[in-house]
C-alpha cells in the first residue's frame, strides 16, 4: 500500500502540504460553527500532546492536567477583561460583590506581554513545583495519579469559591471582549484564531517531536519502562520527570488559553474531575506514545462527542465508558499504535487475504505463533 | 470543654462516614494495588438497593415492619454491590493484573457506564440488555465448533457480539414504544429514601446533641471494622488475603489460590461500598451522581492511611473528619478569640465548607512530603516496582 | 498518515450517521395543515446534576409548543407556521451551554432559544447571545442585577421573591437571620441583597455559609447555626440541587426544625424537589414562589391536569415549569404581534404583551421581566404548599434598590438611549 507514496520526499512533505491546504481550505468550506469546533478540538490536541509526553512516554498518569489548562485560560481571560477598560474602571462582575478596587494579582495582567508569558510560564511553574515535591519523594504510579487529582480539587474549590477574586463559578467571559478593536466572538476573529491554533498546534507537535527523539526522549522511555535501573545507571529521574511535567503544564496552559478564546468563557468547570480524565482517554484512543495519536484522539473523540450529544445525549456516557474499556482491554496502543503494528494487515489476513510475509508463512501466519509472540511482548512489559 | 466534646463528636461523625466509605477501597488497594474508580458507583448501587427495599417494605409488608427496613437493606446492599464487584473483577480487572494505571482508567469507564445505567434503565432497556448478553454468550454454543478455530475467529467473535448487541437495541426500542416498558426505573432524578422515624431524631448526651443517624453510622462503622478485622485475622481466607497482600509470588508458590483470593477480596471490598451506600442515604441525596461526592475523599483516606493496616485507614479518616470540621466551622476562633489579626483573617478565610476542603487537601499533600507512604507504610524489604 | 486519518474520519462519520438513523428511527409523525415551520431552540441540561430540575422545565416548554401547534401554530403574514423545537443538552456544564447556544444560532438558525436554569449557565450563554445579537428566554427566578437586551426573564426578580419573603419573615418570624447557600453566583448575590435589605429594615445577619455544589457534609454549617442562634431564628436557604437533601436530612436529625423555633425559608425548593427530598423532612418550612400547584384557579388546575396527562400521573407542576410554559406563549404572542419571527422585531413587540398564565394574567414590562404574582407558602404533609400569603402582582425591578452600587438605576428597553439597560433614574 505504501507503494503509492514510494518517493521518500513526497512522503515527507505530503503531510505538511496537506496541513497547509486544510488550514487554508477548511475555513472556506466549513460553516463558522463547525470551524470553531474544529479549532477548539485542535487546541485540546495540544493539552493531549502534554498528556502523551508524561503518560505515553514517561509512564506517569496525571489526572490533574485541568489545573494547568484552566490557569492558562484564566491568564488570558483576565487580560481580556482588563483590556479596553477606561482607567479606574473595573470588570463588571466585581460590582456584584461590592469589590471597589482591583485585587493586586490582577494588576500585571494589564500588560499584554506579561500575559503572553504568563499563559505558559505560570502553569509550567505550578507544574514544576508540584512535580518536584511529588517526584522528590519517589511518589509514583497510582499515588501520583491520586495526588494530582487531589491537587485538581484544591484548585477547583478555590476558584469556585472565590467570587470576589476571580468571579467564582461564573468564570470569566471573553467573547464580548475586544482585541485590536475586533470583537472576539465575531466570525472573522474566530477564523484568525483558528489559523493561530493550527500554527501553534504544529509548533507544539514539533516541540514534542524534538523532545522525544533524542537522549531526553530515551531517558523518558527508560523512566517508564524501568525507573530504578535508570537511577542505578547514574541518571537522576526526578529532574527529567519534573522537566517533562512542567513542559506538559506549559502545553496545557497554551491549550487552555486557545480553548478559552474560542469557546468564549473560562470557568472552574475546566478543572472538573471528569474533564481531566477525559484528556487521558483522548491520548489512549489515539495511541499513547505516538504524538500524532494524541492529536488525532483529541479531535476525533471530541468531534464524536459533539455529534452524539446532539443526537442522543443519554448514550454518550455509555459510549465513553465503553471506549475506556475497549482501549484498555483490546487496543492498548490506540488506533495509531494498532495501525503501526500492522493491525490492518492482520485484519485483512483474518478474512483470508494472505499478507506479504517477512519470514516463513508458517511462522508469520500461524495464530499459535502469533499468540505466543504477543505473550512474550506483554511479559516484557514495554509498549513500543 | 463543651466545644471540645462537640468537635470530637462531629469530627467522629464525619470521619466515620469516611471510614465506612474508604474501608472497601483500602482493603482492595492493599491487596491488589488497584484503585477502583467505580467504588463510588458501587456505593450508589447500595443506596439504590436501600431505595428498592424501602419501597418493597412500604408496598408489601405490614407497616409495623417498616422501621427495620434499613437493617434488611444492609446485607442486601452488601450482596448487590459485592456481586457487581465480583463481575467487574472477573471480566475486567483480572485481565489487567499488574497494570494499575490501566485498571484505574478501565474502572473509570465502568463508573460512567454504571451512572448512566441507573439513569436510563427501564424494563425495555433491561430486557434488551439481558437478551443481548445471553445471546452473545450462547452464540459459540450453537455454531459449529470449527468456526471458532479459524484465522477469522476474532472477527467472528467481535461480529457476533455486535450483532447480538444490535438485536438487544432493536428489542429495547421496539419494547420502548410501549409506555409500560419505557418508564425508567429510577430516572435521572434523585430518589427519595426516607429514614425510619427512630433514625430521624436526636439524643442529648450531656451538652452534646447527637443525631440518631450519626450514631447509627458510627455504630455501623465500628461493627464493620470489627467484622473485617476478625475476618482478616481469624479466618482461613483472611489469613490467605494477608499472605497475598504481603507477598504475592511467595503465596502463589505455597499453593494459595491467588486468583480466588483476589476475587474474594474484591467482592468484600465492593460489598463494603454497598454498606456505605446504605449509610449515606441517611445523610444526603440519593442519585446517580452520589458516588462522585465521596470518591475523592475516599482516595485521600487511602493515600493518607497507607496500605499496611486498617488502623491507618481509620486514623486517616478520623483525622480528615476532625480537621474539616474544625476548619469549616471556624471553631478555632471561638477557642481563641484574641488571636492576632493576620491569623484571624486566614482562619476566617478558610472557615467555609468549600475553603475547608481546599485547606484539608492541601495539608494532605504537605503531609505526604514528610511521610510519602502514608501514616502506616507497609513494612518489608521490597524492590520498588 | 493521510490514509489513517481519512479512514478514521470515515469511521466516525459512519458511526455518527448510524446513530442519527437510530435516533430518527422513531418516525416523524408530522401532520396538520401548516404553511411552513419555524425552529426554536430548547437548551436545558438533560444529563448531569441539573437534569433533575431542568427536565421538567424542558417538558413544560415542549408542552406549550405542542399546545400552540395543536391550535394551528403561529400565524405570520397570514401563514400558519408550525413551531419545531430543536433540543440540545447543556449537560449541567456551563461552557457546554455556551457551545450549544452557538450551535443553535449558527447551525440550526433557530428564531429564539428557550433555555438555562442556573445563573452560571445564563451568564455563560449571555456573551454568545450578545455577540450574535440573538434572543434567549430564561425561565428561572434569579438574583437580578442584570438587564440584557438579549435576554427575556420570565422568572422572578429578587423583588418578586426574595425581598417579599424577607419582609414577611421579618414581620412574622424574627429578626435574626442565617443565610445558607450553594457556592455560586445566585446565592452569593441574593444574599448580598438580603444583607442590605435586613440592614435597612432592622434585621440582623448572624451568619452566612456556602456549600460547594454537590457537597453533602453539612455538619460544620449546623454547628455554626447552633452557635449563632441557639434558641431558634430564621434560616434562609438558597442551596441548589443535591445539597438540599443533605441539608434537610441532617438539619432534622440535629433538631433544627420548625418545632424548635427555627423558621426555614427556601428559594429553590418547589413541589418537584419536595417529592425528591421527602415531605417529612420539609413539612413546616416555607417557600416563596410566583406559582404553586395548589393555587386554586381554573387556569392553574387546567395546567396541572394537562401536564399530568402528558407526562404521568405522579408528576407535579411547579413555578419554574409554569414560567417556562408561559414564556413560550409570550414569545408566540409577541411574534404574532410583530408579524415576524425575526428576533429584533419580536423583541420590540414583546414589551406590553399579556398572557393568561396559570398564575393569572401576566404582562411583559419594559425591562424584559414579567409582572408576577407573589406567594408565600408552607410545605404540607402531602408535598404541596399551603398558601399563607398572597401579595398580589408585583412589578419587577432588575437593578436592586437596597444594594448601594445599583441604587437609583433602572432599565427600560423602550427608551431610545445607548445605556437603556442600566441608567440613573
Amino acid at each position: 500500500m505504501a507503494d503509492l507514496l514510494s518517493s521518500r520526499n513526497l512522503r515527507r512533505w505530503l503531510p505538511w502540504v496537506l496541513i497547509v491546504l486544510a488550514a487554508l481550505v477548511l475555513p472556506v468550506i466549513l460553516p463558522p460553527f463547525r470551524l470553531n469546533l474544529l479549532g477548539r478540538f485542535l487546541s485540546l490536541g495540544i493539552v493531549a500532546l502534554g498528556v502523551d509526553l508524561i503518560w505515553g512516554y514517561t509512564g506517569m498518569l496525571s489526572l490533574g492536567q485541568g489545573i494547568f489548562f484552566a490557569l492558562g485560560g484564566y491568564a488570558l481571560a483576565m487580560y481580556l477583561q482588563l483590556n479596553e477598560l477606561k482607567p479606574g474602571e473595573l470588570p463588571e462582575f466585581f460590582s456584584l460583590y461590592g469589590v471597589k478596587s482591583l485585587p493586586a494579582f490582577w494588576q500585571p495582567f494589564n500588560s499584554p506581554l506579561f500575559t503572553l508569558i504568563a499563559i505558559w510560564v505560570i502553569p509550567a511553574l505550578v507544574a514544576g513545583v508540584l512535580g518536584y515535591l511529588v517526584f522528590r519523594n519517589r511518589i509514583k504510579g497510582v499515588y501520583f495519579s491520586i495526588l494530582t487529582q487531589a491537587a485538581l480539587l484544591v484548585f477547583f474549590n478555590f476558584f469556585n469559591g472565590q467570587q470576589k477574586l476571580i468571579n467564582g463559578t461564573n468564570g470569566l467571559k471573553t467573547s464580548t471582549a475586544r482585541i485590536f478593536g475586533e470583537l472576539i466572538g465575531s466570525d472573522a476573529m474566530q477564523r484568525n484564531l483558528f489559523w493561530l491554533t493550527v500554527v501553534i498546534t504544529v509548533a507544539a507537535y514539533l516541540l514534542c517531536r524534538w523532545l522525544t527523539h533524542g537522549r531526553f526522549g530515551d531517558a523518558l522511555i527508560a523512566i517508564r519502562d524501568d525507573e530504578p535501573r535508570l537511577r542505578f545507571t547514574g541518571y537522576n529521574p526526578t529532574a527529567y520527570k519534573t522537566v517533562v511535567f512542567a513542559v506538559a503544564g506549559a502545553l496545557a496552559g497554551i491549550s487552555g488559553a486557545l480553548y478559552t478564546v474560542q469557546s468564549g468563557i473560562v470557568s472552574p468547570q475546566y478543572m472538573a474531575v471528569p474533564f481531566s480524565i477525559e484528556m487521558v482517554i483522548w491520548v489512549a484512543v489515539g495511541g499513547r506514545g505516538t504524538l500524532i495519536g494524541a492529536l488525532l484522539g483529541a479531535v476525533l473523540i471530541n468531534y464524536a462527542k459533539s455529534l452524539v450529544s446532539e443526537a442522543l445525549p443519554e448514550t454518550w456516557l455509555f459510549i465513553q465508558g465503553g471506549l475506556f474499556l475497549l482501549v484498555v482491554l483490546a487496543l492498548p496502543d490506540g488506533l495509531v499504535g494498532w495501525w503501526r503494528q500492522g493491525g490492518p494487515g492482520r485484519l485483512i489476513a483474518m478474512v483470508g487475504w494472505p499478507p506479504r510475509t517477512a519470514t516463513y508463512p508458517a511462522l508469520d501466519l500461524d495464530p499459535q505463533v502469533g499468540a505466543e509472540q504477543d505473550q512474550l511482548e506483554r511479559r516484557g512489559g514495554g509498549q513500543g | 470543654m463543651d466545644l471540645l466534646y462537640d468537635t470530637l463528636f462531629n469530627g467522629l461523625a464525619i470521619g466515620s462516614v469516611l471510614v465506612l466509605a474508604a474501608l472497601g477501597l483500602a482493603v482492595v488497594f492493599g491487596l491488589m494495588g488497584v484503585i477502583n474508580m467505580a467504588h463510588g458507583e458501587l456505593m450508589m448501587l447500595g443506596a439504590y438497593t436501600t431505595y428498592v427495599v424501602q419501597n418493597i417494605f412500604k408496598a408489601v409488608l405490614p407497616e409495623a415492619l417498616f422501621p427495620i427496613y434499613i437493617l434488611v437493606a444492609l446485607p442486601l446492599a452488601f450482596l448487590v454491590s459485592g456481586l457487581v464487584g465480583l463481575l467487574l473483577e472477573k471480566t475486567v480487572i483480572r485481565r489487567l493484573y499488574g497494570r494499575p494505571l490501566e485498571t484505574l482508567l478501565a474502572t473509570w469507564g465502568v463508573s460512567l457506564i454504571l451512572q448512566q445505567f441507573v439513569r436510563s434503565v427501564s424494563s425495555a432497556f433491561a430486557i434488551g440488555l439481558v437478551v443481548a448478553v445471553v445471546a452473545g454468550i450462547l452464540v459459540p454454543r450453537f455454531t459449529p465448533k470449527a468456526w471458532w478455530q479459524q484465522r477469522w475467529t476474532p472477527l467472528l467473535g467481535t461480529g457476533s457480539w455486535i450483532v447480538t448487541g444490535l438485536v438487544g437495541v432493536v428489542i429495547a426500542s421496539v419494547l420502548g414504544e410501549q409506555r409500560v416498558f419505557d418508564q425508567p426505573w429510577f430516572s435521572a432524578r434523585n430518589i427519595d429514601v426516607t429514614a425510619p422515624v427512630w433514625l430521624r431524631g436526636s439524643i442529648d448526651v450531656g451538652v452534646v446533641n447527637m443525631p440518631a443517624a450519626r450514631l447509627f453510622i458510627i455504630a455501623l462503622t465500628v461493627v464493620a471494622l470489627l467484622l473485617v478485622n476478625w475476618f482478616l485475622q481469624k479466618s482461613v481466607w483472611g489469613m490467605r488475603i494477608r499472605a497475598v497482600t504481603q507477598n504475592r509470588t511467595m503465596s502463589d508458590c505455597l499453593g494459595i489460590p491467588t486468583e480466588k483470593v483476589d476475587a474474594l477480596t474484591f467482592l468484600i471490598g465492593s460489598g463494603l461500598a454497598g454498606v456505605a451506600g446504605v449509610a449515606v442515604t441517611l445523610l444526603g441525596s440519593v442519585g446517580p451522581n452520589l458516588g462522585g461526592n465521596y470518591i475523592v475523599d475516599c482516595f485521600m483516606v487511602v493515600v493518607l492511611g497507607g496500605v499496611g493496616k486498617l488502623a491507618g485507614t481509620v486514623l486517616a479518616a478520623l483525622g480528615i473528619g476532625i480537621l474539616s470540621y474544625v476548619v469549616g466551622s471556624g471553631s478555632l476562633l471561638l477557642v481563641w478569640p484574641a488571636m492576632p489579626e493576620g491569623l484571624n483573617t486566614v482562619i476566617t478565610f478558610f472557615a467555609t465548607t468549600s475553603m475547608a476542603k481546599v485547606l484539608v487537601f492541601a495539608l494532605i499533600v504537605v503531609f505526604l512530603q514528610i511521610r510519602p507512604a502514608g501514616l502506616f507504610p507497609q513494612k518489608g524489604r521490597m524492590v520498588e516496582a | 498518515m493521510r490514509k489513517t486519518s481519512l479512514r478514521l474520519l470515515g469511521g466516525a462519520t459512519a458511526l455518527a450517521t448510524s446513530l442519527t438513523l437510530v435516533a430518527c428511527g422513531g418516525g416523524d409523525k408530522a401532520g396538520g395543515d401548516f404553511d411552513g415551520e419555524v425552529k426554536v431552540g430548547i437548551l436545558h441540561s438533560r444529563s448531569g446534576t441539573m437534569a433533575i430540575s431542568e427536565n421538567t422545565v424542558a417538558e413544560a416548554e415542549l408542552m406549550a409548543i405542542d399546545e400552540i401547534n395543536a391550535k394551528g401554530g403561529i400565524t405570520i403574514d397570514g401563514k400558519k407556521l408550525k413551531i419545531v423545537p430543536v433540543e440540545e443538552d447543556g449537560a449541567s456544564d456551563w461552557p457546554t451551554f455556551a457551545e450549544k447556544a452557538t450551535k443553535l444560532i449558527d447551525q440550526d438558525k433557530v428564531a429564539v432559544v428557550f433555555g438555562g436554569w442556573t445563573s452560571a449557565s445564563r451568564k455563560a450563554m449571555l456573551p454568545v447571545f450578545e455577540a450574535k445579537d440573538h434572543f434567549l428566554f430564561y425561565p428561572i427566578q434569579y438574583e437580578g442585577q442584570e438587564c440584557s437586551k438579549n435576554i427575556f426573564y420570565s422568572g422572578a426578580a429578587p423583588n418578586q421573591q426574595a425581598e417579599p419573603a424577607v419582609d414577611w419573615l421579618l414581620k412574622n418570624k424574627g429578626k435574626d437571620f442565617f443565610l445558607v447557600g450553594s457556592d455560586y453566583v445566585y446565592p452569593r448575590t441574593a444574599n448580598t441583597i438580603m444583607r442590605e435589605q435586613l440592614k435597612a429594615n432592622g434585621g440582623k445577619v448572624v451568619g452566612e455559609d456556602y456549600l460547594p455544589l454537590g457537597n453533602t457534609e453539612v455538619a460544620p454549617i449546623i454547628a455554626k447555626i447552633k452557635q449563632a442562634m441557639p434558641k431558634g431564628g430564621v434560616i434562609v436557604n438558597t442551596l441548589n440541587g443535591d445539597s438540599n437533601v443533605a441539608f434537610f436530612k441532617q438539619m432534622k436529625a440535629a433538631g433544627i426544625t420548625p418545632a424548635n423555633g427555627y423558621s426555614i425559608m427556601s428559594f429553590s425548593i418547589a413541589e418537584e424537589e419536595i417529592a425528591a427530598i421527602g415531605p417529612e423532612y420539609l413539612e413546616g418550612t416555607y417557600a416563596a414562589w410566583n406559582y404553586f400547584q395548589s393555587l386554586d384557579t381554573p387556569a392553574s388546575k387546567e395546567f396541572t391536569k394537562n401536564f399530568k396527562a402528558k407526562y404521568g400521573d405522579k408528576r407535579v407542576t411547579n413555578d419554574p415549569a409554569e414560567a417556562a410554559y408561559m414564556m413560550v406563549y409570550l414569545w408566540a404572542a409577541a411574534a404574532e404581534k410583530a408579524n415576524s419571527v425575526d428576533d429584533n422585531k419580536v423583541r420590540e413587540a414583546l414589551i406590553g404583551v399579556s398572557f393568561d398564565a396559570p398564575e393569572g394574567k401576566v404582562t411583559v414590562m419594559p425591562n424584559h421581566h414579567v409582572e408576577k404574582l407573589v406567594l408565600i407558602g408552607e410545605v404540607q404533609k402531602d408535598g404541596m404548599f399551603k398558601i399563607l400569603e398572597n401579595k398580589g402582582f408585583v412589578k419587577p425591578v432588575a437593578w436592586n434598590q437596597y444594594v448601594p452600587e445599583t441604587k437609583g438605576y433602572t432599565c427600560d428597553w423602550t427608551q431610545n438611549r445607548p445605556d437603556a439597560g442600566k441608567y440613573k433614574m
